[in-house]
């Protein structure tokens, strides 16, 4: 996708972000971009808001009945403009939660297909080709290409988190928001889910909420660090780990609390 | 040795407790099969007198002692599915409407109303029927229908007021309350993942009800759906106060026909002789089977839908 925007303008970007649960401020005046291609890491101790300001990038804050004041901006565009489809930003913004949820009654490639049966019909060759792609790029594809009409949950708890992978992958979007997408996996779903992150990000600009503070140093690009609904401290991984500018970033980073 | 257990010994209080449980668990299969046996017992004579023929005779003449009970059959079978095809939309439709789009503070209020019906008596749903009914219909619905849908054979002929049709549609608002509730439960059981999953994918909370939310919940719907099917094909009271009573199988919804249930309710009192008596006791025998029948095969049917697939059952 052509983008007019400079190579180091982030591809998605928060500006002076409040979210709220009624009168509650989850998070508080955030202002924090992502650059494209990039793995970006969310990280704090659990209720530091960082799930809710992940949530915020693709307006599925509001589901839950919440509501924001500042800006997202995706590209030049406010996503909170008046006038913005959540249903289209959500296929160019696309998320992946932390149980892995495929669609109980829809085969694998039902399922992988189900963000593209939304909008506008597709021939199914087509589809034939955008479900094999996908599944390709969540490295599922060698697992299930021999089953792909049969029952997703037949499918161990790593290749389903994989196949919603897919899913959201499959509709081409440019953002993917990973909300502890290992939080339910073992160490071994872990670590192939990681893997399949470094090659996503040669697609898409990739943005992860973990509570695992290794897997943020392994897979990340950026960290940013939150505490209490604020952005405490942001930068490359590497220093962030290794010298964080804030007393705080390093107390939590080396296990003091949270 | 202080606090020493011996090893042996029994647990009376278990004993006791597993023994009430067994007796419990065997009385209820017990009674049905004491049931069924008095059934045939009341049955005997019409059953030896006229066997299967019974069931396949449409002739109904006490007097002459004629019987034939398929007429009733239909008119059990006919009602109750008209009952579904208005009851079921409408009920999963006020469900999905109170779990997925109405404002919160409105749900639980619109949910109690809607069960509240089920706690109105079948005799007053007659009485209703009868005077606010069968009036409607016959001054402005069937007329309707008649113009506009009169080139099915369904909707033709004189239009009485006491009819299937009206029958299935008191039928339907009866079991209503039951499917909509049975359903609304099983749609709130659906994982709140499953409907973020959806929206999350772009699709608007309508597609995500239809994609993601009832298709979760399809095998609970359909047991509620059956819990509705059994309501309507036991009524007994509102049924005969406005299906008109008569032994017919007509092709037209206008026209009036007969229920097993309500010809036992109607002439179970004024069965003068032991055959006529015996033949009540016969369809009340037929009816039994019927339903069994039925349920078996919507039961057939949840399990295929939902063979080695998770169920809202299961969310519950």
């Amino acid at each position: 996708m052509a983008d007019r925007a400079p190579p180091d303008a982030p591809r998605i970007r928060a500006a002076g972000l409040t979210a709220f649960y009624g009168a509650f401020a989850a998070v508080k005046d955030v202002t924090l971009g992502f650059g494209a291609n990039q793995i970006h890491a969310l990280i704090g101790p659990s209720g530091c808001g960082k799930s809710t300001f992940l949530r915020t990038m693709n307006r599925m804050h509001e589901v839950v009945g919440g509501h924001v004041t500042g800006q997202v901006l995706l590209g030049n565009e406010d996503i909170y403009a008046p006038g913005v489809s959540r249903t289209r930003l959500r296929r160019r913004v696309g998320m992946v939660f932390q149980k892995p949820t495929p669609f109980p009654t829809m085969s694998i490639y039902q399922n992988v297909a189900a963000g593209l049966k939304v909008g506008a019909r597709l021939p199914k060759a087509r589809v034939d080709e955008i479900v094999e792609r996908a599944l390709q790029q969540a490295a599922l594809w060698n697992e299930v290409k021999d089953r792909l009409h049969t029952s997703a949950v037949a499918l161990s708890g790593g290749q389903q988190q994989r196949l919603c992978i897919a899913r959201t992958v499959a509709p081409e979007p440019e953002v993917v928001l990973l909300d502890e997408p290992t939080a339910s996996l073992d160490p071994q779903g872990t670590q192939r889910i990681e893997e399949l992150l470094f090659t996503l990000k040669a697609a898409f600009t990739i943005i992860i909420v973990t509570h695992n503070m290794q897997q943020a140093a392994r897979v990340s690009d950026t960290t940013s660090f939150f505490y209490l609904g604020s952005l405490i401290e942001t930068g490359p991984t590497k220093q962030i780990f290794t010298a964080p500018a804030v007393e705080q970033t390093e107390a939590y980073i080396t296990g003091r609390f949270g | 040795m202080p606090g020493e257990v011996p090893l042996r010994g029994r647990n009376l209080g278990d004993l006791a407790f597993k023994t009430l449980l067994t007796i419990a668990a065997i009385a209820i299969p017990a009674l049905l099969a004491f049931l069924v046996w008095e059934l045939y017992l009341g049955s005997k004579l019409a059953i030896e007198r006229y066997g299967l023929g019974f069931i396949s005779g449409t002739n109904w003449d006490p007097v002459a002692e004629e019987f034939g009970a398929l007429p009733l059959i239909f008119g059990t079978l006919t009602s109750a599915a008209i009952a579904l095809v208005i009851a079921v939309p409408l009920s999963l439709g006020v469900a999905i409407y109170l779990t997925e789009f109405a404002p919160k503070w409105i749900r639980q209020p619109i949910a109690f109303v809607i069960e509240l019906l089920a706690a109105i008596p079948s005799v007053v749903y007659g009485l209703w029927g009868i005077f606010v009914l069968i009036p409607l219909l016959r001054t402005a619905v069937f007329p309707f229908l008649r113009d506009t849908l009169g080139f099915l054979p369904l909707f033709q002929g004189p239009i009485y007021g006491n009819s299937m049709l009206a029958a299935g549609i008191i039928l339907a608002i009866m079991v209503m309350p039951y499917i909509m509730s049975v359903s609304r439960e099983v749609l709130l059981a659906v994982p709140t993942s499953q409907r973020e999953a959806a929206l999350g994918l772009g699709a608007t909370r309508w597609e995500a009800a239809w994609t993601a939310v009832v298709p979760y919940a399809r095998s609970g719907i359909l047991g509620a759906i059956i819990l509705g099917l059994g309501r309507a094909l036991g009524e007994t009271m509102a049924v005969t106060m406005l299906i008109g009573n008569r032994h017919e199988i007509a092709a037209s919804l206008f026209a009036p026909g007969y229920t097993m249930a309500a010809v036992i309710a109607n002439e179970f009192t004024e069965a003068a002789t032991d055959i006529h008596f015996s033949a009540l006791t016969y369809v009340a025998f037929t009816l039994f089977f019927v339903t069994v029948l039925v349920n078996a095969a919507a039961r057939l049917l949840i399990w295929r839908v939902s063979r080695g697939r998770p169920s809202g059952g299961q969310g519950v």
